[in-house]
C-alpha cells in the first residue's frame, strides 16, 4: 500500500473518530471546543519544523520560518486562551 | 526526511493524547485537564519532531518559536472574553498560513532538487497551498468583520456567484497544471530549466488567486452569520493541516488535522441547524447583517412597558427566573450586573437559571464563556432544549438584548425566520423584555412577543437598566 493510500485511511478513520468524540462535547463549551481544536490545527508547526530543519535554500528557509512563527502563535495563543476560559467554568 | 520508528511510536502517544483530551472536552469538570492533555501532546510532538530531525540551524529555529510563542502568549493573556470569536478568527488564519508555508516550502525543495516527483506529491501541495491560503486570507476577513474593521453587512456585487466559481475553477486549473507538470524531471527536461523557474509563476498565481478566494468568500457573509464562517474556517485549518500531512508524509499531521476537520464540520452544522439555514445559503444567500436593514412595522400596536422599580418587583415576587441573554448583553458588557440581579434574587429565595440560544454571541458557545467569566455557575447555563421543557413552570423569563432567538413567529409556516429553533419564552408567565426600542433584530422582522399581555417592555440601555435593576431589587 502506497503512503498516500496509507494517509487515505488515517485521515477517513481520524475524521470518524473525531466526529465520535466532539459529537458528545455540550453546547455550553462549544467555545472552548473551537479554540482548543484551533490549537491543535497548530500542528502545522512540526511540518514547519522539519522543513526548517532541512532547509537548503534561502527561500525555503523563509517559508519554513514564516510557517514556525505563525503556528507557533496559534499553538501557544490557543492552549493558553483555552485554558483562561476553562478555568473560569465553575460550578459553585 | 524519513521519520524514525521511535518517532512513529510517540507520534501515536501524541494522538492517543490528542483524541482523549479532546474527549474530556465533554464536561465542564474535566475539560481543562482535557485542555493540558492536548497541549503535551501537542509538546511531545514538537520535542519529538526536533530531535528526529536534523536541525541545521537550530538559533533561527529557536528563534522562531519564542517570537511566536510570546506573541500568542500575550494574545491569549490580554483578550477580552467578548473579542475571542476574533482572536480564534485570527489563530485559525495563522494556523492556514502555516500549513499554506510548509507546502510552499516543500514546492520550493522538491523542484529545487531537480530529482522530480512523483503525481501525487504535486497533488498534495497544491491541496494544501489552496486549503491553507483560502483559510488564511478568509480568517483575516472574518477577524475585520468581527472587530468592526470591515463592513458587517454582506459585501456583493454583479455576478459575484458567477465570478467566484470562475476563479475557483482557475485556480483549480492552475493547480492541476501545477501537479502535473510543474513538478518533476519531465519539465525540466523539456523546458531545459530547473523546475522552480518553470513552476514558480504558476504557483504564485496558485496562491494569489487562493488569497482572492478566501476573501471572496467571507466578504458576502453578514456579521450575524460569523458563528458558521468562523466554525468552517476552524474546519478549514485542519484540514490544511491534514493536507501538509499527506505533502510531508506525517501521520501526526493527518490524524490532528481530522480530528480538527471534525470538530469544525460539527460545529459548522450546528450552527446552520441553531439559524435554520443550510450552509450554501449562508454562503451564498448575503442575508444578516450587523444590524437591522428593512424598517418593520413598529410601534403601532400597543406595548406595556415597566420602569426598574416594577421590574424590581416582578422579579423578586417570583419563584422561579429564567434569563434568556444575547449578544445585546454582550454588548453592554452587562453581564456582570446582570449576575449581581441574580445573586440579590437568589438571596430571596428565587430559582435562577439561564437559557442559552446556540447562535447567541459570534461564535459557537460564546455567551457561555461571557456568563462563565462573570461568575454563572456552569450547572445554571442551560441549553435550548433543556430550557424549553421548562418555560411552562416558570414564573418570569428576563430576555436581555435578545430579539429574534425568541421570536415566536418563527412557528409561523409564512415567516421568513420559520423553522428557526427559538426559545418559547412566550409560555412563561411573564416576559420582561431588556431593550432599547421596539426595533427588529437581524432577521428585520418585527416581534410579536413585545406586544403580548404577558409582557413587559423594560425599554433602555442593558447596562444602564441593569445598574438601576440591581438597586431595585436590593430594596423590594
Amino acid at each position: 500500500m502506497g503512503e498516500l493510500l496509507i494517509g487515505l485511511y488515517v485521515f477517513v478513520l481520524a475524521t470518524l473518530a473525531g466526529r465520535e468524540v466532539i459529537s458528545k462535547v455540550p453546547p455550553t463549551l462549544h467555545t472552548p471546543l473551537m479554540s482548543g481544536a484551533n490549537a491543535i490545527s497548530g500542528i502545522a508547526i512540526i511540518g514547519a519544523l522539519v522543513v526548517t530543519g532541512a532547509a537548503d535554500s534561502t527561500w525555503v528557509r523563509v517559508l519554513g520560518i514564516a510557517g514556525i512563527v505563525m503556528a507557533t502563535i496559534n499553538v501557544v495563543g490557543g492552549f493558553m486562551v483555552t485554558d483562561r476560559m476553562l478555568q473560569m467554568f465553575r460550578k459553585r | 526526511m524519513e521519520t524514525s520508528l521511535i518517532a512513529q511510536l510517540a507520534y501515536l502517544v501524541s494522538a492517543i493524547l490528542f483524541v482523549s483530551g479532546i474527549k474530556q472536552l465533554s464536561s465542564p469538570a474535566t475539560a481543562r485537564s482535557g485542555n493540558a492533555r492536548a497541549s503535551v501532546a501537542m509538546l511531545l510532538a514538537i520535542v519529538v519532531t526536533l530531535l528526529d530531525n536534523e536541525i541545521l540551524d537550530w538559533t533561527t529555529v529557536a528563534a522562531a518559536v519564542i517570537a511566536g510563542a510570546v506573541v500568542g502568549g500575550v494574545l491569549a493573556r490580554k483578550i477580552e472574553m467578548t473579542a475571542m470569536p476574533q482572536l480564534v478568527a485570527v489563530f485559525n488564519g495563522f494556523g492556514g498560513g502555516a500549513s499554506a508555508a510548509v507546502a510552499a516550502a516543500e514546492f520550493v525543495r522538491l523542484g529545487g532538487s531537480g530529482t522530480g516527483v512523483e503525481l501525487g506529491a504535486g497533488v498534495t501541495i497544491v491541496l494544501s497551498t489552496l486549503i491553507g491560503a483560502v483559510t488564511f486570507s478568509g480568517s483575516l476577513i472574518a477577524f475585520g468583520k468581527l472587530q468592526g474593521i470591515v463592513t458587517g453587512k454582506p459585501v456583493t456585487f454583479p455576478l459575484q456567484k458567477s465570478f467566484n466559481a470562475l476563479l475557483f475553477l482557475a485556480v483549480l486549473v492552475i493547480g492541476a497544471g501545477l501537479a502535473d507538470v510543474g513538478i518533476g524531471d519531465a519539465v525540466a527536461s523539456i523546458f531545459g530549466s530547473s523546475v522552480v523557474e518553470v513552476g514558480v509563476p504558476f504557483f504564485l498565481a496558485l496562491v494569489a488567486g487562493a488569497l482572492i478566494l478566501g476573501v471572496l468568500l467571507v466578504i458576502p457573509i453578514g456579521g450575524a452569520d460569523m458563528p458558521v464562517v468562523v466554525s468552517l474556517l476552524n474546519s478549514y485549518s485542519g484540514l490544511a493541516a491534514a493536507a501538509t500531512g499527506f505533502v510531508l508524509g506525517n501521520m501526526m499531521l493527518i490524524i490532528a488535522g481530522s480530528l480538527v476537520g471534525a470538530a469544525g464540520l460539527i460545529l459548522t452544522q450546528l450552527m446552520c441547524k441553531a439559524m435554520n439555514r443550510s450552509l450554501g445559503n449562508v454562503a451564498f444567500g448575503a442575508f444578516g447583517t450587523d444590524g437591522p436593514t428593512t424598517k418593520a412595522k413598529t410601534g403601532e400596536r400597543p406595548v406595556r412597558d415597566v420602569d426598574a422599580e416594577q421590574a424590581a418587583m416582578v422579579l423578586a415576587y417570583a419563584g422561579s427566573v429564567a434569563v434568556v441573554p444575547g449578544y445585546g448583553l454582550a454588548v453592554a458588557q452587562a453581564q456582570h450586573e446582570l449576575k449581581k440581579v441574580c445573586d440579590l434574587l437568589e438571596e430571596r429565595g428565587v430559582r435562577v437559571r439561564f437559557g442559552v440560544h446556540p447562535v447567541a454571541g459570534r461564535m459557537p458557545g460564546h455567551m457561555n464563556v461571557l456568563l462563565a467569566e462573570a461568575d454563572v455557575s456552569y450547572d445554571k447555563l442551560l441549553d435550548l432544549d433543556d430550557i424549553n421543557a421548562e418555560f411552562d413552570t416558570t414564573d418570569v423569563v428576563l430576555i436581555v438584548g435578545a430579539n429574534d432567538v425568541v421570536n415566536p413567529a418563527a412557528r409561523d409556516p409564512d415567516s421568513v425566520i420559520a423553522g428557526m429553533p427559538i426559545l418559547d419564552v412566550d409560555k412563561a408567565r411573564t416576559v420582561i423584555v431588556m431593550k432599547r426600542s421596539l426595533s427588529p433584530g437581524f432577521a428585520g422582522i418585527d416581534n410579536d412577543l413585545f406586544y403580548m399581555d404577558n409582557t413587559l417592555m423594560f425599554f433602555g440601555d442593558a447596562a444602564q437598566q441593569m445598574s438601576e435593576l440591581v438597586k431595585e431589587v436590593r430594596e423590594a
